[in-house]
């Protein structure tokens, strides 16, 4: 099927009727702006929601308030939980999941689903052609399509479909520093947030359950009390401190460890690390005694040009001349050095991560330019959905896993330098390979414009600048770098 | 004296020629019309149908590097994967407009997207969209974020994201974003948090 906006050019319109319907489009459309433009700038309130934890999926669905009643759209609450079709002829509604047929009437409390009757606490509702039914029905309505239990915290918006939900259980290990363990009885991913007195975890994807109906409290002097609580489809664990606290996952993100912050930081580590992300401090012998292994990869060659950064000037060559500099500077603070290309050859990803870890090198450092932006940004990897591990081997994919962490305080350490420079500096992450697949600390440089503009990329002197921080930052965290075996 | 029957003739082709003038005139102003027509007839991107939704998009914003919530008002039909293709289309036109903040070539536009086992979805991106985009780490990482993040919001059930150019696997985006592997929901959003 075609769709046109062709004009109906055989029905003349007079000429006076055309400026009317001008002049009636063209309020409307400052009408509608203005509506826009007052709704978009109001506050918005919190949307209510439901979460739905079921073996295969989680997800969260808009709850809509009729009649001062709670509901949700009946298709989409059964959609992501296996093969559903609707059918909405005027008052009626019908729908089929899996096997399952249902006939709903709108503003009736009587259903039949499967042939047999079933009776709302509610009227249902149609609305768009979306069957709407009570929250406050779901844990009847949903065994009978689902064949399987379903558990409703409805104060809370949270439904649990089957058998599940993780347990939490505390430990708490009074010696100095108190900790508090956390065990869960699956993988978690809360986020964790701090403020004055507390440390705060809110499951907005994890099906934990209430460890009790009351606050746990501990006899401890930092560590005294973790409370649960649910609304609006999430979850959330407070734990209140006479101190600071930090959070470390270990066990798989089965355990959270809570402890007091240390009170000072490991020296020459700057920049913004989420303590709670910090790894345990490295126990490689100090690099005075080891020449630590650098290895610089100058990003595409050959026939990968890169990033066309003028007409004439491309990605690589840039990358190559800052690679020499970072080379030089490197070697002067007393490191070995590796340029995994010298001049303009081509090498797979694959090529350039598979020298990186054979070389057993203590550092990766990828090297790119852009014509967009100033200054530069240092990322580390954006792992994906990884793959299998195979005893001692690492999944290609995410063997930079394991590394992650010190690969983070090598970037915080980066924009530190960096930032003393006075270059505009960011760290994020980025899905870029090879960073993925080495097993060593890594991390890749973006080096943009500086205030001379896309000259800056190949002023010897800005390199230099960048090169020159970016050894300073190596030099401050040669510690936590594997030596040269 | 000019004999009567030559006048009438020669007023005859007179009246002849005038009328063929006009008539030629008519027919220019016909011919200009149906061009005008025949251009507006071209297929347009069809319509969305179904009612209007208030939903959250993902924004990217090059000078700030980081992805900026946005609500907007579009029209979602009742399927998922309509509604998905929907959402990201609107997010498109977002950085298809002049002066947008992350500029996309106005050719790129979403071939479709396949919500497969659950919790996976697979974008399928035309190839104007890839061989068109800026080369950048930052630009590139924006991008992917922005999609899988928009996606991730709005239809519920989606955990990790695949990403196709005309339905085949590609290497990277633009030279950088890697396109290989599943994109993880929650990694992206924690890095997006960093």
């Amino acid at each position: 099927m075609r769709w046109s906006n062709k004009n109906s050019a055989q029905y003349p319109v007079p000429s006076f009727q055309r400026k009317a319907g001008c002049w009636v489009l063209s309020t409307g459309y400052w009408v509608l702006l203005a509506t826009v433009t007052l709704l978009s700038a109001a506050p918005a309130a919190e949307e209510k929601h439901i979460s739905v934890y079921s073996p295969v999926a989680i997800y969260t669905l808009p709850v809509l308030d009729r009649s001062g009643r709670e509901y949700v759209g009946l298709l989409e609450l059964l959609e992501p939980l296996g093969r559903v079709s609707s059918q909405s002829e005027g008052q009626r509604w019908k729908l089929r999941y899996n096997a399952v047929d249902a006939e709903f009437v709108a503003g009736k409390t009587r259903a039949k689903i499967h042939g047999r009757n079933f009776d709302f606490a509610a009227p249902f509702l149609i609305e768009n052609s979306r069957g709407l039914v009570p929250l406050a029905s779901l844990n009847a309505l949903l065994p009978r399509f689902l064949g399987t239990s379903a558990n409703f915290h409805e104060s809370a918006r949270r439904l649990f479909v089957g058998d599940g939900g993780i347990q939490i259980s505390f430990q708490l290990d009074a010696s100095n520093p108190s900790r508090l363990a956390l065990n869960f009885s699956a993988p978690v991913n809360p986020t964790i947030s701090t403020e004055p007195g507390k440390l705060r975890m809110a499951f907005k994807r994890d099906p934990v359950v209430s460890p009790g109906s009351q606050p746990i409290s501990f006899a401890n002097k930092v560590i005294t009390q973790a409370s649960y609580s649910e609304d609006n489809g999430d979850a959330e664990l407070d734990i209140a401190a006479n101190e600071p606290l930090m959070a470390n996952f270990s066990n798989d993100r089965r355990t959270i460890v809570v402890s007091a912050v240390p009170p000072a930081t490991p020296p020459g580590i700057g920049g913004t690390q989420n303590p709670a992300a910090a790894p345990p401090a490295a126990t490689i012998a100090s690099g005075n005694s080891h020449r630590v292994l650098a290895v610089v990869d100058p990003a595409h060659g050959g026939d990968e040009r890169g990033a066309a950064l003028t007409d004439q000037l491309v990605e690589k060559d840039v990358t190559l001349g800052f690679a020499r500099l970072l080379r030089h500077e490197l070697e002067t603070r007393g490191f070995a050095v590796t340029l995994l290309r010298d001049g303009d050859t081509s090498l797979t990803l694959d090529q350039r991560a598979a020298a990186a870890n054979v070389a057993r090198a203590g550092i990766y450092i990828s090297l790119h330019a852009v014509s967009q932006g100033s200054g530069a940004r240092v990322y580390t990897a954006l792992l994906p959905v990884e793959g299998t591990n195979k005893g001692a081997f690492h999944a290609w994919n995410a063997a930079q896993a394991p590394a992650l962490p010190v690969s983070r305080i090598v970037s915080a350490a980066i924009v530190a330098e960096m930032q003393k420079s006075e270059f505009p500096v960011h760290a994020s992450s980025a899905s870029l390979r090879p960073l993925n697949d080495v097993f060593m600390p890594a991390v890749a440089v973006e080096l943009a414009p500086g205030e001379d503009g896309i000259a800056d990329l190949t002023s010897a002197n800005y390199q230099q600048r960048a090169a020159s921080a970016i050894a300073d930052a190596i030099v401050s965290v040669r510690d936590r770098l594997g030596a040269q075996q | 004296m000019i004999p009567r029957h030559l006048l009438i003739g020669v007023a005859a082709l007179l009246l002849l020629v005038v009328s063929m003038g006009i008539y030629l005139r008519h027919m220019r102003r016909q011919a200009g019309q149906f061009e005008s027509s025949a251009a507006d007839a071209l297929p347009v991107t069809p319509p969305a149908s179904g009612p209007t939704e208030t939903v959250t998009l993902y924004v990217a914003d090059d000078a700030a590097g980081a992805l900026r919530p946005r609500a907007a008002q579009i029209p979602l039909p009742g399927g998922r994967q309509q509604r998905a293709e929907e959402l990201l289309r609107a997010l498109l036109r977002i950085y298809q407009q002049p002066g947008a903040l992350h500029p996309l070539a106005p050719a790129a536009d979403i071939r479709s997207i396949y919500l497969v086992d659950p919790g996976a979805a697979v974008i399928d991106l035309n190839a104007a969209f890839a061989d068109q985009h800026r080369s950048g780490i930052l630009s590139e990482q924006l991008t992917v974020n922005s999609l899988v993040e928009t996606l991730a919001l709005n239809v519920p059930g989606v955990n990790r994201v695949n990403i196709l150019v005309e339905g085949k696997t590609r290497e990277t985006l633009a030279g950088h974003a890697d396109l290989t592997e599943s994109f993880d929901v929650i990694t992206v959003e924690q890095a997006g948090n960093q």
